[in-house]
């Protein structure tokens, strides 16, 4: 780059203070090459993404909702709750008629609880992965295929990879749920770059479940649910006298907290939110 | 009334080029009759340039050099006799079959559509072309003479009315018999004794001295050189069936190669259903296969049907949840289908039918819920169950059962939008949120507790005290092990006891104090079976 002197021909004090600024962007301006930069101070912002429900009308209030073309994770440990925010999003999304993908990496997808939840399964594509059983000659050739597509997460990246860039879902859910932490942590980092750059700038929500936080920075919203102690479990947890067919377990109290938030910069752990879910049939 | 004519010079030829379009540059002879008394049946202008004709045996023109020779395919030649019909029906619906290769179609009325008569010959000409014919186009006041002017010229021709005459004049008299292997050597040879060469030399002879001498068969002669003939068309009706076939002259061992034959057959069949405006809902994959132990008896001939007795057929159908015409789509389904279900031996003939539907006519809105493409759909979906397999990848239905595990996974479709159910779900929408109080929950009143299924159930150990579980211990997961903290139930069911599948179990909902915090299980006896194991975990 050729350097352009900006005062060498000017003697000192010939230009006042407040004129300086003037003068370099005059002269940036003139070189050719600095010409098609935008300053940062003209950069559009970003527009924010639109909301859709999740279902859960707490989380809703917490959250405002899950973001349109971003990535959102709910994570938490067994029993707390993070299946039944799942259905509930799934439910809502069924029910805007829009099409739903389930990616299932431990298959342990329930139908009669998702009916029960109001998804529409119409609309909803279940991809189970798993082991497969048997495979043809060719395949069992490429051995070293096979040890990939054997394996579930393995299986299940490939697969969201596909329905991401197929496009036109309104909602794409990953259920990490069961996966073991050590497998869940050795996903790649670039492969949620890939999944959050893959729904920028579209309609689809991915929606991650999982025990501990997986996307990290790749989230746009990361939300924790924690199960509470149950109302009629703790009740009757002091009861023991009472005849276990008498008992009834009436659901889960969810407590939700926003861990990370792009759209809104709350300070994490700020804000937190608690509900309550249902057993019904199934 | 103008009538046009689509006449394919050399058909057996143009039939065979159709499947390898790479052999249309070079010579090409056509061959028929048993192994070893093989002979030319057609040959194509490079051919015959290089001196091979109709009726030369095999042994003598295998010295030429850069000859391709083919067995002379009947299904191939139907094939392109209906892509022939499909040609003329995209224009005009009273179409006759004067041969083989020769179609003969009405353009009354069809001016206004297509434009004058050159512009709607060139359009027959570049649409057979399209459909892998290369055809000589003519337009005449009747269709005799629409006949005549597509056989003796190439290219694209139009005759002016009542100069039928004088543009015929030119063409040699054999034209008047179409196939000179069909003519009557009898009339010929009076013909070129009279030093009759040429059409206007048969238009200029008189009337009542060549009926003396030839009867009613000279005076017709006559009147199709004068182009003076006037005969209704006979039209037909062709089915919409839509069918390719190719003989393979060497059998396909490996599934790459076979993918350049589909996408020709594809691309034909599209171009068959597109000039009739029309899609496909089912593709049917018909692949003849060799049996790979009897090629070493019958040697390395040419013939595609010596030693084939003991072939089999490996059928594949391809079906579409909505009408699609893409060939590049199809190919792709077709590899990922091959591919998941390879035909495990050579194959030597590939045939290849389409159900014809109406093509899809839905237009969706600007401002309703985003959908995934049909055509990306599919691809993804036969993508994925290569993934996963093709058992574990669709949506599910319900049983009216009350059997555990009551459903059944079927293709998925998402189905067309439904505007009524759309509006119906936005006025809730609205209504809720104009009641900032109420909470906003589209399941209903209140959220599930939704259960999460062990597949398959997890075995495990249960200690029993004063008739509910204490403890349980699973050593296939550690997390499920310990003192159980609370336990409801047990819940009784059973069914199908009328039937050899029969169930009946205990249910129980239990706490069990975990690393983490409590955890939840459902607990399940086998009554039958005598078994415990864990069903799976509230969450």
């Amino acid at each position: 780059m050729s350097s352009l002197p900006l005062v060498s021909n000017a003697a000192p004090g010939r230009f006042a203070v407040s004129a300086w600024p003037t003068l370099v962007f005059q002269r940036l301006s003139a070189m050719p090459k600095l010409a098609g930069v935008t300053p940062a101070s003209r950069l559009e912002v970003r527009p924010a993404p639109q909301m859709v429900s999740s279902g859960v009308g707490e989380i809703d209030a917490l959250t405002g909702g899950l973001p349109r073309g971003c990535l959102t994770e709910v994570c938490g440990p067994a029993s707390s709750g993070r299946t039944s925010v799942l259905l509930a999003a799934l439910a809502a999304a069924t029910q805007r008629q829009e099409v739903c993908a389930l990616v299932d990496i431990s298959d342990a997808f329930n139908p009669c609880s998702a009916a029960a939840a109001g998804v529409n399964f119409e609309k909803m594509l279940w991809v189970r992965c798993g082991f497969q059983k048997s495979g043809s000659p060719q395949r069992h050739r490429d051995t070293e295929k096979n040890k990939i597509i054997g394996k579930p997460v393995e299986q299940a990246l490939r697969v969201t990879d596909l329905l991401l860039q197929s496009g036109g879902f309104g909602l794409v859910i990953i259920d990490l749920g069961d996966t073991p932490l050590k497998m869940a942590r050795r996903i790649p980092l670039t492969s949620w770059f890939r999944f959050q750059r893959a729904v920028e700038h579209t309609a689809t929500v991915l929606f991650v479940i999982s025990q501990v936080p997986c996307a990290q920075t790749c989230a746009a919203l990361l939300l924790k649910v924690s199960g509470e102690k149950l109302s009629a479990l703790s009740c009757q947890l002091s009861e023991k006298t009472s005849p276990t067919h008498a008992l009834l377990l009436n659901g889960l109290q969810v407590q939700g907290e926003l861990l990370r938030s792009r759209l809104e910069r709350k300070p994490a752990g700020s804000v937190t939110s608690a509900f309550t879910t249902k057993v019904r049939a199934g | 009334m103008p009538f046009a004519c689509i006449f394919v010079p050399d058909f057996p030829v143009e039939a065979l080029l159709r499947a390898e379009p790479e052999l249309r540059a070079r010579s090409l002879a056509v061959l028929e009759g048993k192994v070893p008394l093989q002979k030319v049946f057609a040959a194509n202008e490079n051919a015959r340039r290089a001196g091979v004709s109709p009726g030369m045996t095999k042994l003598q023109i295998e010295a030429c050099a850069g000859l391709a020779l083919r067995v002379r395919s009947l299904p191939q030649e139907a094939a392109a006799h209906a892509a022939l019909l499909d040609c003329a029906q995209s224009f005009s619906p009273r179409v006759e079959a004067a041969g083989c290769d020769t179609i003969v179609l009405d353009l009354a009325g069809l001016q206004p559509l297509f434009g004058p008569l050159p512009e709607i010959a060139r359009a027959l000409a570049r649409r057979a072309s399209g459909l892998g014919l290369e055809a000589s186009v003519a337009v005449a006041g009747n269709p005799d003479t629409a006949v005549l002017a597509a056989r003796g010229f190439s290219g694209v021709t139009v005759i002016h009315e009542g100069k039928e005459a004088e543009q015929l004049g030119s063409l040699p008299v054999e034209v008047l018999f179409g196939n000179p292997a069909q003519a009557s050597a009898q009339l010929l040879e009076t013909f070129s004794r009279w030093g009759i060469r040429k059409l206007r030399d048969l238009a200029a002879l008189p009337d009542v001295a060549l009926s003396e001498r030839l009867g009613q068969a000279g005076i017709d002669l006559q009147k199709l050189a004068r182009g003076t003939t006037s005969r209704t068309l006979v039209p037909i009706e062709p089915p919409l069936i839509f069918e390719e076939v190719i003989e393979l002259e060497y059998p396909l061992v490996l599934l790459e190669p076979l993918a350049f034959l589909l996408r020709q057959l594809l691309e034909q069949l599209c171009a068959r259903l597109e000039a009739r405006a029309l899609a496909t809902q089912e593709l049917r994959l018909g692949l003849e296969l060799e049996n790979g132990w009897q090629t070493e008896e019958v040697g390395t001939g040419n013939s595609a049907h010596t030693g084939r007795a003991q072939a089999r057929l490996f059928q594949r159908t391809l079906r579409l949840p909505v009408p699609l015409l893409d060939s590049r789509t199809f190919l792709k389904l077709l590899q990922l289908d091959l591919k998941a279900h390879p035909p495990g031996a050579p194959i030597v003939k590939i045939h290849l039918a389409a159900e014809s539907v109406r093509p899809r006519a839905a237009q969706n809105g600007l401002f309703l819920p985003p959908s995934p493409e049909p055509e990306k759909l599919e691809l993804t979906l036969a993508r994925i169950a290569g993934i996963v397999g093709e058992d574990k990848v669709g949506s599910l239905e319900l049983l009216d059962t009350h059997r555990p595990g009551g459903f059944l996974m079927q293709r998925f479709a998402p189905g067309l939008f439904s505007p009524q159910r759309h509006r119906a779900t936005e006025k809730t929408n609205n209504k809720r949120s104009a009641d900032a109080s109420a909470p906003l929950c589209l399941c209903g009143d209140g959220l599930v507790t939704a259960l999460r299924i062990f597949r398959p159930p997890v075995d495990v150990v249960v200690t029993m005290q004063e008739g509910k579980p204490a403890s349980i211990n699973c050593p296939k997961r550690k997390e499920i092990q310990g003192t159980i903290l609370w336990a409801a139930g047990p819940w009784r069911s059973s069914g199908d006891w009328w039937e050899q599948e029969g169930w009946a179990r205990d249910e129980w909902d239990i706490a069990v104090q975990g690393e983490i915090g409590i955890a939840l299980y459902r607990l399940v006896r086998d009554l039958l079976g005598a078994g415990w194991f864990v069903e799976g975990t509230y969450d």
